[in-house]
């Protein structure tokens, strides 16, 4: 670990956490923190541990040892609803879009606080009202992030005809519904058309310009040199380094790591 | 895009196309079908009126309440993924609770029959129904921890284990804090009397006397429980279809396809599924308590397993994930597969000379051998149960080639309490105006 400076407001803080399956160790001691209001990139070869470090973080996998804070309140083994209920919210590597409904039903389904979510108010009569005029509510956020995400056209697809590319976007989209506080992105770019990855990143550093915080898995460097605040390099379970995109470009340890090397 | 253009659609002129995009339509149509099936049977093998009433009150009051149990499966393993196949073990949890509390208590009981705790009869049924969704409840948690398929296994047991205990010489007649009960053990127990027999029995004798003349009473109170029946389905179907249309519905449709990323989203889950579990168990138990329990009698050999594959059928016949699709896959399962059989057989009796008559299977082969094949015929028809399982098998077999989804499988039904498709349409048709500008 050879973070350049001190982080000021750390919104997640990530100590040493261990995950083994099996004979297998995937998480070995992964220690890192992420400063409120940036984009910070998360690098490292195939098998480094993204993946899993997001899913203990997002409480999908339960850490063998080691702590998760997010906003200062220790998260680490809560369910994971509980967690994006907090604010901490995560999207998956391969998309997990609902394949059997349509693209608005993906994105209605994600708000918080829906009041229809509860049986008795579903069904009696004058309590449904309220829930119908939530649901134009939640219709109109949801087809203006449709819009903004250019998949409009779509809404009444099943999400499991829609492409790659497409599902890329509707996970997006339905995580944004969540309105978090941060988000964990497993590479969302894979698949989406290079005008409309532009479009995405845009979306992305507007929404961190508004105070919210990101953290990105990402193979292509240009996105990571480019746009994020900070890099953390992952190699073999393990935090190798943090830093800004330039310090990071100048470390022989990164480019050992990235062509299979042993690093120390 | 559009909902898939069946070939029935295709058959028929534009006009009554329209009409046939409507369910009720279709489900009208269906058992219209079903109901001059029956009718023509019954004049072919010469039923007078009260048969054919009679025939066709045992069609209607099995499609009823397969309906219902088709419904409670629709909304566990259509909508919420939870593959229950322990339907038997809540329907006789809510009939015995039920009975158990209806029964006169000790000393008030007929002699031979056993004592209970004398409770009224809507309260027992309230009891019953609660208790069915208790133990629904209890049978749910292991859910929170697997996945689809052992979570089945558990439900099967959970039934097994039910309907053993029911059978349980132990609990045959016990005596608990003072208060004698009991299950009846494999001997069954006497339930509650029904209470529209009751009504025309008392205050209603005077409407059973004014048509006596004309039909047999026991059409009238047959019909009567067959109406308050249908009115009883269509109240759960009301229900349903708000649950289903609904967030709440929603939430479950989204963890049937992927419970970790609904949970990612930050929904428990856990608490869905069981709500869902719940609900769905103490209809069941409600099932049972106006199936079996109106029948007088109840005993454990009642609740096998293959009831619960029997009201899978509709589900699967239909297509999961739709309310008004389980509802012509019930009237179709009981119509063709469940009734049919015993009807061909009354048929083909009838009209086929008898002396082929064999009653067993070497006789029919033997006659078959003579170059008679009305023995092996009738022999077959003779096997009603085991040719509704043959039947249930190629109707299975038809449909996993034409139409894995059911009838209804591959229809859009939007989760919600809103017209959202209209919404979208308005939408998508005003920005092809502007051009899609913004």
């Amino acid at each position: 670990m050879s973070g350049s400076k001190t982080i000021d407001k750390p919104i997640l803080e990530v100590e040493r956490l261990n995950k083994s399956f099996g004979g297998i160790t995937a998480l070995d001691g992964v220690s890192f923190e992420v400063e409120s209001g940036t984009l910070t990139g998360l690098i490292g070869p195939n098998g480094a541990g993204k993946s899993t470090t997001f899913n203990a973080i997002g409480g999908i996998l339960k850490p063998d040892s080691g702590s998760i804070r997010f906003d200062g309140e220790d998260v680490t083994g809560e369910s994971p609803d509980r967690i994006a209920r907090k604010g901490l919210v995560r999207t998956f590597q391969i998309s997990r879009e609902f394949q059997n409904m349509t693209v608005i039903e993906n994105m209605m389904i994600a708000p918080t606080g829906q009041r229809g979510e509860s049986v008795l108010q579903s069904i009696t009569p004058r309590l449904r009202n309220d829930v119908s005029e939530q649901e134009e509510e939640i219709f109109e956020q949801a087809w203006e992030m449709l819009e903004l995400f250019d998949i409009d056209h779509l809404a009444l697809e099943n999400a499991g005809a829609l492409s790659g590319g497409q599902r890329k976007l509707l996970e997006l989209a339905r995580t944004l519904m969540l309105n978090p506080e941060m988000l964990l992105l497993d590479e969302p770019f894979a698949g989406v058309n290079p005008t409309l990855e532009k479009t995405l990143i845009d979306r992305i550093e507007t929404l961190r310009n508004e105070g919210r915080t990101f953290v990105l898995v990402e193979h292509d460097m240009n996105v990571i040199m480019n746009h994020c605040d900070r890099v953390i390099v992952m190699h073999q379970g393990d935090t190798l380094l943090t830093g800004t995109p330039e310090e990071i470009q100048s470390e022989e340890r990164v480019i050992d790591a990235y062509l299979g090397g042993n690093v120390a | 895009m559009s909902v898939q253009e069946g070939p029935v659609t295709s058959r028929l002129p534009d006009s009554l196309t329209s009409y046939w995009k409507n369910d009720l339509v279709k489900i009208g149509a269906t058992l219209a079908v079903v109901y001059l099936l029956y009718l023509i049977t019954g004049l072919l093998l010469g039923y007078g009126l009260t048969g054919q009433l009679n025939s066709l009150r045992r069609l209607t009051f099995l499609i009823v309440l397969y309906s219902i149990g088709a419904l409670v499966v629709n909304l566990h393993w259509g909508y919420s993924g939870l593959f229950n196949i322990g339907v038997v073990g809540f329907m006789a949890v809510g009939v015995y609770v039920t009975t158990i509390l209806t029964r006169p208590v000790v000393g008030q009981n007929p002699t031979g029959t056993l004592p209970g705790l004398g409770l009224p009869l809507p309260i027992a049924i309230v009891g019953g129904v609660l208790a069915a969704a208790i133990v629904g409840y209890v049978a749910a948690l292991p859910s929170l921890r697997l996945r689809d398929d052992y979570f089945a296994i558990v439900t099967l047991a959970f039934a097994e284990i039910i309907r053993i205990t029911a059978k349980a010489s132990e609990l045959q007649k016990f005596t608990v804090f003072g208060m004698t009960i009991g299950t009846g053990g494999g001997r069954g127990i006497r339930t509650y009397p029904n209470p529209i027999n009751q009504f025309f029995d008392g205050i209603g004798a005077p409407i059973v006397n004014a048509v006596s003349g004309t039909i047999d009473p026991r059409i009238v109170t047959g019909w009567t429980f067959i109406l308050a029946l249908a009115i009883i389905l269509i109240c759960i179907l009301w229900i349903m279809n708000r649950l289903v249309k609904s967030p709440f519905g929603r939430v479950l449709k989204g963890i049937r396809d992927d419970e970790e990323a609904t949970s990612a989203l930050a929904k428990n889950t856990g608490s869905f599924k069981i709500h869902s579990f719940m609900i769905g168990c103490g209809l069941l138990g409600f099932l049972g308590i106006i199936w079996q329990g109106s029948q007088g009698y109840i005993s454990p050999s009642l609740f096998v397993p293959q009831l619960t594959f029997f009201i899978w059928i509709p589900v699967i016949i239909g297509g999961a994930g739709s309310n008004n699709g389980s509802i012509i896959g019930s009237i179709i399962f009981v119509g063709t597969i469940y009734l049919g059989p015993g009807y061909l057989r009354r048929l083909i009796e009838k009209f086929v000379s008898h002396s082929g008559r064999a009653t067993n299977f070497p006789d029919a082969l033997g006659a078959l051998a003579g170059g008679d094949i009305s023995g092996i015929l009738l022999y077959t028809l003779n096997q009603t149960s085991a040719l509704r399982i043959i039947l249930t098998g190629v109707l299975l077999i038809w449909l996993l080639k034409r139409r894995p989804n059911g009838l209804f499988g591959n229809r859009r039904e939007m989760a919600s309490s809103i017209d959202v498709e209209s919404r979208v349409r308005d939408r998508q048709a005003t920005d092809a105006r502007t051009g899609g500008e913004e």
